[in-house]
Parts: structure tokens; C-alpha cells; sequence
């Protein structure tokens, strides 16, 4: 039986299994589909403190886990399917029928970026449409390219793909864009990146060799077109990963799992959630790792707690 | 190390006969580097039913284009030449073996 079980190796997850592993507790951490969470998927971090000249996501997130094995936290891969949390010691059943008991639990299996939900995009995930611009880019060098979005991560992702396609689109429902000033100005003084701004996306177009166009409706005039396009990469925030729980545990509205105010507790005795699978507003690598650091403590407080009794 | 590179000078004979389980990658990208000791334990589980290979797509961009290969990981699954199945996104161990054994499975019965 495993003194703790980590779900997710985000900045959260990591950093409480940095923690629980220093307190020897030899925490078992569970790497899923999306290793490393969303910093894998970024370019530069500039905002990490302790990183005067920032730092690559992917390279943040790979020291985040060596310092985890330094103090000897185990790693598996593994994908999740399902939880008994009725009864402590917990019961995890992961895919290929596996079972895994734990006296606690941390989820911090993070958020997923969301799709548009419009005909055409699910099928063409992997031919033209993406999410991931650090993944994906590569493939489009040469070619016309839409980024659909108008905050931050849509603007940072225009400007990165343009190192790569002749042209980069940014469709944005709204005639106003969510990203912060600079980085709206970065991409505006790019001029590889062009505007189709109060447009909504209605359709994705695709031929035999994958996506060839997006269909759009322009919300002043309504009138329909097709803008041509060879990959579609959909940056339109998040969705929490707490499908897999099947309501076990206290959510809010959107799916994103509810604390007690200034703890990491779930509703569940045991379970504690940190980083972007919990209901939280600031969604930073920081803020996120500051959170796992509270999952772990809370983690530590609650196995004295149930060692004394 | 069971896992096979190919290039595009072997990757034609290689999917020409039995089944080959191929992982698009790249040293790049983060996903890849998680996908890549799955596929590699994998490759010694079924080294006596199925080949198991892998394409670093910066040194092997012909045979990705051929495949229309626009995300990474890509994993396809070959069968005596043919594309059988192409899956997107980092994969589990279970999960591939199962293709791979249905995949011999129906083999066995034509």
C-alpha cells in the first residue's frame, strides 16, 4: 500500500511529490497522457521566479521531476480508469486492469486544452487541426495556418508559428482580443500574422490530405465564407480533467474540483486537489506549484493524524 | 534495444511483410519522449509477434509527408504493406498491445 498517490506531473503534482518525497513518504506518482502537463506546450516561460533569463517549459518541467527522483519519488505511466473513494484505503484502477491502493490521494491531473466543438474538428485532430503549436508547427513550414483565440496563449502561439508558415490567421469570435497589451502588440507588429477579428468559427473544411479550409460567419454582416487554410490550431483555454472521477467527488458548474477555502481537501477525506484541476482563478505555473507544496503538507498533517488514532 | 529505426531506404521492406507498429517522433517534442520507452518496452514484449519501429520525423520528413503525419506522436500500424490504423496523441502500453494482438489475431484466422 502506498503512503500517497499523485495523479498528474504539472507543476502541482510535481511539486507535491518534491515535497513528500523529502518527507520520505515515497510518494507513487502517475504520469498520463499529457506528461508534464501544459508547460510541455509552451515555448518561453518568463514569469518562473528564480529564472532571471526564463526558462524553456518543457526544460522547467524536466528539472521539476528530476528534483522529485533526486529524493526518490517513484513514476509510473499510467492511465487512470477508474477510483473507489467510498472507503479509505483508496482503490486506483488503471487501464490494463492493474490496481493500486493508497492511505491518501493528490489529483492534480491538471486541464486539457478545449476544442471548439464545431463539424468537422474532432475528425481532423492530428491531420491540420492542433492544439499544440510547439508540437505541431513544424509540420505546417511553408503553409497557411489559423490560430483560433484572442488571449494570451492565441497570441504567443501566432507568434511562434510564424516561424514556420507563410502566413498565421488569428480568428477571434470578438472584435476585442483577451490578450494583455504586449503581447497583443508582438503579434500585431508580426507581419506574417493577419486579423479575422468578429468572425465565428462554424465548420472546419477538410479534403483528402486533411484540412483545407474554415468555414466562418462574420457576426456584423452574417454572412458565411470559407477561409483557406492548410492547419487550424484552436487556443481557446482550458477544460478541467475530472471526467475520469465520474462524480465522486464535489465539483463546480464547468467540472472543476471544489477545496475547502485555503486547504487543498477535497470533499473526500484523504483526497486533496491542487494546481488547474481546482477551482482557482489565477491558473499560473506558480500558482500551481504553490498549491501542490499545500496538497503535500496537507497530505503529511492528515497520515500523522490517522498514524496517532 | 528491440525497437527498429527506419529511413526511407528501409522503411518499404520493412512493412512489406508481417506487422509494424510505427512511432513518429521527434527529439523535440515533449510527448515523444514519453511515447518513446513505452513503444521500446513494448518492442521487447512482442519481438517474436510484431516489429515495432520508429521514424525521427526532422531526419525522415519524406515518408512523414507520404503519411500525411501532421501532429506528433503519430503511431501506425502496418499489416503486410498496408496501413491499418493511424493513432494520434501519446498512447498507453495496454492500449497498443491490444491493437497489436487484434491485429495478429485476424492474421491467424484468414
Amino acid at each position: 500500500m502506498e503512503n500517497a498517490i499523485v495523479i498528474g506531473t504539472g507543476p502541482a503534482g510535481l511539486t507535491a511529490a518534491i515535497y513528500l518525497a523529502r518527507a520520505n513518504l515515497e510518494p507513487l506518482v502517475i504520469e498520463g497522457p499529457e506528461p508534464g502537463g501544459q508547460l510541455t506546450t509552451t515555448t518561453e516561460v518568463e514569469n518562473f521566479p528564480g529564472f532571471p533569463d526564463g526558462i524553456m517549459g518543457p526544460e522547467l518541467m524536466e528539472n521539476m521531476r528530476k528534483q522529485a527522483e533526486r529524493f526518490s519519488a517513484k513514476f509510473r505511466t499510467g492511465w487512470v480508469n477508474s477510483f473507489d473513494l467510498s472507503k479509505r484505503p483508496f482503490n486506483l484502477f488503471l487501464e490494463g486492469g492493474e490496481e493500486l491502493v493508497t492511505k491518501t490521494l493528490i489529483l492534480s491531473t491538471g486541464a486539457s486544452a478545449k476544442y471548439l466543438g464545431i463539424p468537422g474538428e474532432k475528425e481532423n485532430v492530428g491531420r491540420g487541426v492542433s492544439t499544440c503549436a510547439t508540437c505541431d508547427g513544424f509540420f505546417f513550414r511553408g503553409k497557411k495556418i489559423i490560430v483560433v483565440g484572442g488571449g494570451d496563449s492565441a497570441m504567443e502561439e501566432a507568434h511562434f508559428l510564424t516561424k514556420f508558415a507563410s502566413e498565421v490567421r488569428i480568428v477571434n469570435r470578438r472584435e476585442e482580443l483577451r490578450a494583455s497589451k504586449i503581447m497583443q502588440d508582438r503579434a500585431r507588429q508580426n507581419n506574417k500574422i493577419t486579423w479575422s477579428l468578429n468572425k465565428t468559427p462554424l465548420e472546419v473544411v477538410a479534403g483528402n490530405s486533411g484540412v483545407a479550409g474554415l468555414k466562418v460567419r462574420n457576426n456584423s454582416t452574417g454572412k458565411e465564407e470559407i477561409i483557406d487554410t492548410d492547419g487550424i490550431f484552436v487556443t481557446i483555454g482550458h477544460t478541467p480533467n475530472t471526467k475520469f472521477l465520474n462524480g465522486q467527488l464535489e465539483t463546480d458548474e464547468v467540472g472543476y474540483l471544489k477545496v475547502k477555502p485555503g486547504t487543498s481537501e477535497t470533499n473526500i477525506l484523504g483526497v486533496f486537489a491542487c494546481g488547474d484541476v481546482k477551482n482557482n482563478k489565477y491558473r499560473q505555473a506558480i500558482t500551481a506549484a504553490g498549491s501542490g507544496a499545500m496538497a503535500a503538507i496537507d497530505v503529511e498533517k492528515f497520515l500523522e493524524q490517522i498514524e496517532n488514532h | 534495444m528491440d525497437t527498429l529505426t527506419l529511413t526511407k531506404d528501409t522503411f518499404r521492406g520493412q512493412i512489406e511483410n508481417g506487422i509494424t507498429l510505427v512511432d513518429f517522433y521527434a527529439t523535440w517534442c515533449g510527448p515523444c519522449q514519453r511515447q518513446l520507452p513505452i513503444v521500446e518496452e513494448l518492442a521487447s514484449e512482442m519481438k517474436h509477434s510484431a516489429f515495432v519501429a520508429k521514424i525521427n520525423v526532422d531526419e525522415e520528413s519524406e515518408i512523414a509527408t507520404t503519411y500525411g503525419v501532421k501532429s506528433i506522436p503519430t503511431l501506425m500500424i502496418f499489416k503486410d504493406g498496408y496501413l491499418l490504423e493511424t493513432m494520434i496523441g501519446l498512447q498507453s502500453k495496454s492500449f497498443l498491445r491490444e491493437k497489436l494482438n487484434l491485429y495478429l489475431s485476424i492474421g491467424d484466422t484468414c
